[in-house]
């Protein structure tokens, strides 16, 4: 017994989550206190090696974590009390788990023995969060806790990284145990995700690049989350072999905005010019992205002609929604090295002269084009100015979820990666206000935005609090028009513009709620007065809401109608009534 | 065919169905079953059998076989899901090896007298069925076989007085001296 009480390895569980946390290398977590983690809010009371952010609701917590997360390639860690904290919870994981964002939440639980009985604060936390997360663990005995702890972050970050979720009972933060730091035998036996690509595919693979005539390179969040080797790599493939790039909402920034050969973005509401290469090519190479619905329009007419090339770490991406010739199950950046090498080696550069002549002409559609007003604000010029206004500086944008979003994606350049935080997979309204917390936590002296939406920012817009409270200078860059504009879009594009329920009547007033908040709030109406407001806003070193009134029935295009594939896109210029009637017309017979 | 008012491309896939055995191997940890389950259900993946039991106590190991259908696609999704599991060891997919045997257990509980119940009698003992429990008026016999010898089976007692059946689901194997 006296042995024991001097060994430096006994401690309650409460202490073990610290000591982990400081274990992982973890100086900042995101959280919100309640009956069934105060042991553990107890411990991070009495020391000062993890900062705890204390947030305004649980999903604020998610989110900030998964905005740290993203900004940083470190895991987010965020820490809530059983029942309505872990059910708060719930978005988050699954925001993170769509979009692969490594994420370590530690939930408290009921005491053990009242486990089943519906005991206040109770809810079958493991069961409702395991379809979104990576895996989850309910921890019954103090004496596994730090095993589950370190394989929790194991699991988080490596292979396709995504959230997991520690259930820890409050007996068991009170139990005293044994700790021991991370070692290998800590991790499930049974997984070991692959990162070295077979050597025959990755031939294959550079037979067929080498052979190309109309290539592509698309590619995904799979290379930013793989790490800055991943990026440097993809930019010297795109040098070496000249081929023109595009890629996913997520995988902005991988290849800089600026390049040579960048195409835009892709998808629903990518660019013409990435649309139809993607359409025509001979060639595709996709890289760490995953040929989700937003991204192929129609299956069965997706680049029908081309041989797909797919670089994945998750075998269960592979011939999930398009069939590939050539999967290459991996890291992506093992993979692009070894393609890189055996590329260098045994193939010179493909002529590809004609095929860059045919994409300036499909560049030339000037797919972006919007009008610009003297009168009001165009979102898109809000954007723009907001572009032209950071360049430079060391900027990192979140969004919310909507047109704004899908404006920032074509408007704002990405050179790098790490800088672009926005919810892809899950589309979660209220994602942008608190990620844009967790970057500014993470990056003390950026300039952090959120490109938000005036509903959107509405639904996680407690988090004003949080920012004020620790001094985090984020600017919440608000395109107001007054609607939930995507949803208005649609119904106005699907539904017979019967616009239900997509105008919000009654919108406080965005720079008296700042003020509320101890926050600056600042409104901008008239195009002239923009590039001075945004100014001043970036030299406000407090948080900032920023109302941008901006025309209000503007709508985002180019865009894939539904059901139509990559070369059936609905410009902006045919973006009449008329023209869209006709694109929409297979869907209007159902209306 | 129309597309529906949507913002998804709705589209109907019409490659043919197959039936799929696979075996998974997993560490036997609370909760591991219902995440197998939590995915066909959150997935959409049928179910036609599902048996699971431990099978190597010292290891912590559970082997459990799923009888599936889907398309080529959706049965290769399903082993690719399976497999990323963190407690999962293996996916083997019995009836591509095309080497694998498969047997259920059922028993079989019959009511019936006089003629009725000769013929059940004689019928068991040609399906090598066993009687486990009798009274003047029952049997329970005990069948083992695969699925459709048992089915076969079952349909034949209907007529002679079928009470009840209770299935084990479907448990396979490799042939041969490899394991999985």
């Amino acid at each position: 017994m006296s042995d024991k009480s001097h060994d430096p390895n006994q401690m309650t569980g409460a202490a073990m989550i610290v000591r982990a946390l400081i274990d992982h290398g973890v100086t900042d977590i995101f959280g919100y206190p309640g009956g069934a983690v105060l042991p553990i809010y107890d411990e991070i009371f009495q020391q000062s090696e993890v900062q705890h952010i204390l947030v305004r609701h649980e999903q604020g917590a998610g989110h900030a974590a998964e905005g740290y997360a993203r900004s940083t390639g470190k895991p987010g860690v965020a820490l809530v009390t059983s029942g309505p904290g872990a059910t708060n919870m719930v978005t988050p994981l699954t925001d993170a788990l769509m979009d692969s964002i490594p994420l370590v939440c530690i939930s408290g639980q009921v005491p053990t023995h009242l486990i089943g009985n519906d005991a206040f604060q109770e809810c079958d936390t493991v069961g409702i969060t395991r379809p979104c997360t990576k895996h989850n663990w309910l921890v019954r005995d103090v004496n596994d806790l730090a095993k589950v702890l370190h394989e929790a972050f194991y699991v988080a970050t490596t292979g396709r990284p995504g959230p997991v979720l520690v259930d820890v009972p409050k007996d068991v933060q009170f139990a005293t145990g044994t700790y021991h730091p991370p070692r290998k035998s800590d991790v499930h036996r049974s997984y070991a995700p692959r990162v070295k690509g077979d050597a025959t595919q990755i031939r294959k693979a550079v037979s067929l690049l080498a052979g190309a005539k109309r290539p592509v390179i698309y590619s995904g969040g799979g290379v930013i989350n793989s790490g800055p080797e991943a990026t440097k790599l993809l930019r010297e493939l795109v040098e070496v072999t000249g081929f023109p790039i595009t890629s996913t909402l997520m995988g902005l920034g991988a290849y800089p905005a600026s390049g040579k050969n960048w195409l835009g973005m892709l998808g629903m509401h990518g660019t013409y010019e990435a649309n139809m290469t993607m359409h025509d090519c001979d060639v595709m190479l996709c890289v760490g992205a995953r040929f989700d619905d937003r991204i192929t329009g129609r299956v069965d007419a997706f680049s029908p002609g081309s041989k797909k090339i797919h670089i994945d770490i998750d075998p269960s991406s592979i011939n999930k929604n398009i069939r590939v010739d050539v999967p290459i199950i991996g890291d992506c950046a093992n993979i692009l090295g070894d393609i890189l090498q055996v590329f260098k080696a045994e193939a010179k550069k493909p002529d590809i002269k004609s095929w860059w002549q045919q994409i300036a002409q499909w560049r030339a559609r000037n797919s972006l084009y919007y009008k610009k007003s003297n009168d009001v604000i165009l979102p898109q010029h809000a954007i723009q100015s907001l572009f032209q206004a950071t360049r430079g500086k060391d900027t990192y944008i979140t969004t919310e979820v909507g047109q704004h979003q899908m404006w920032a994606a074509q408007f704002f350049g990405f050179e790098e990666p790490h800088r672009w935080m926005t919810s892809g997979g899950l589309g979660t309204m209220g994602y942008g206000l608190p990620a844009a917390v967790g970057v500014q936590v993470a990056h003390p002296n950026s300039l952090v935005i959120d490109i938000a939406g005036d509903a959107s920012v509405q639904m996680t817009m407690q988090e004003m609090s949080t920012a004020v409270q620790y001094e985090l200078p984020i600017k919440i860059f608000i395109l107001n028009n007054q609607y939930m504009g995507m949803v208005r879009q649609w119904q106005q594009l699907l539904h017979g513009n019967r616009l239900s329920h997509s105008y919000s009547e009654a919108l406080p007033d965005f720079v008296k709620l700042a003020e509320a908040y101890g926050a600056v709030g600042l409104q901008v109406t008239k195009p002239a007065d923009l590039d001075g407001a945004i100014t001043e806003m970036i030299a406000v070193k407090r948080p900032v809401l920023f109302d941008c009134r901006v025309a209000a029935l503007e709508n985002c295009f180019p865009m894939i109608p539904s059901g139509k594939a990559h070369n059936e896109m609905l410009l902006p210029e045919q973006a009449n009534d008329e023209a869209t009637a006709k694109a929409f017309a297979g869907g209007k017979a159902l209306v | 065919m129309n597309q529906p008012a949507s913002a998804y491309f709705i589209e109907e896939r019409h490659d043919p169905n197959e039936t799929h055995t696979l075996a998974v191997l997993v560490q036997n940890e609370p909760g591991v079953l219902a995440r197998v389950i939590g995915l066909f259900s959150g997935r959409g993946y049928n179910i036609e059998s599902l048996t699971v039991s431990e099978t190597e106590a010292q290891k912590h190991l559970s082997r459990i076989t799923i009888v599936t259908t889907g398309t080529p696609m959706v049965i290769a999704q399903i082993k690719h899901q399976l497999d990323r599991m963190i407690p999962v060891y293996q996916v083997v997919d019995m009836t591509q090896t095309k080497r694998s045997i498969e047997r259920e257990l059922a028993m079989v509980k019959v009511r019936g007298q006089g003629e009725h119940r000769v013929e059940a009698l004689r019928l068991a003992d040609a399906f090598r069925a066993r009687v486990i429990d009798a009274t003047t008026e029952s049997f329970v016999f005990e069948i083992t076989g695969n699925t459709d010898k048992i089915n076969q089976f079952i349909d034949l007692m209907r007529p002679l007085g079928l009470v009840e059946v209770s299935r084990t689901g479907v448990a396979a194997i490799g042939r041969g001296p490899e394991g999985m």
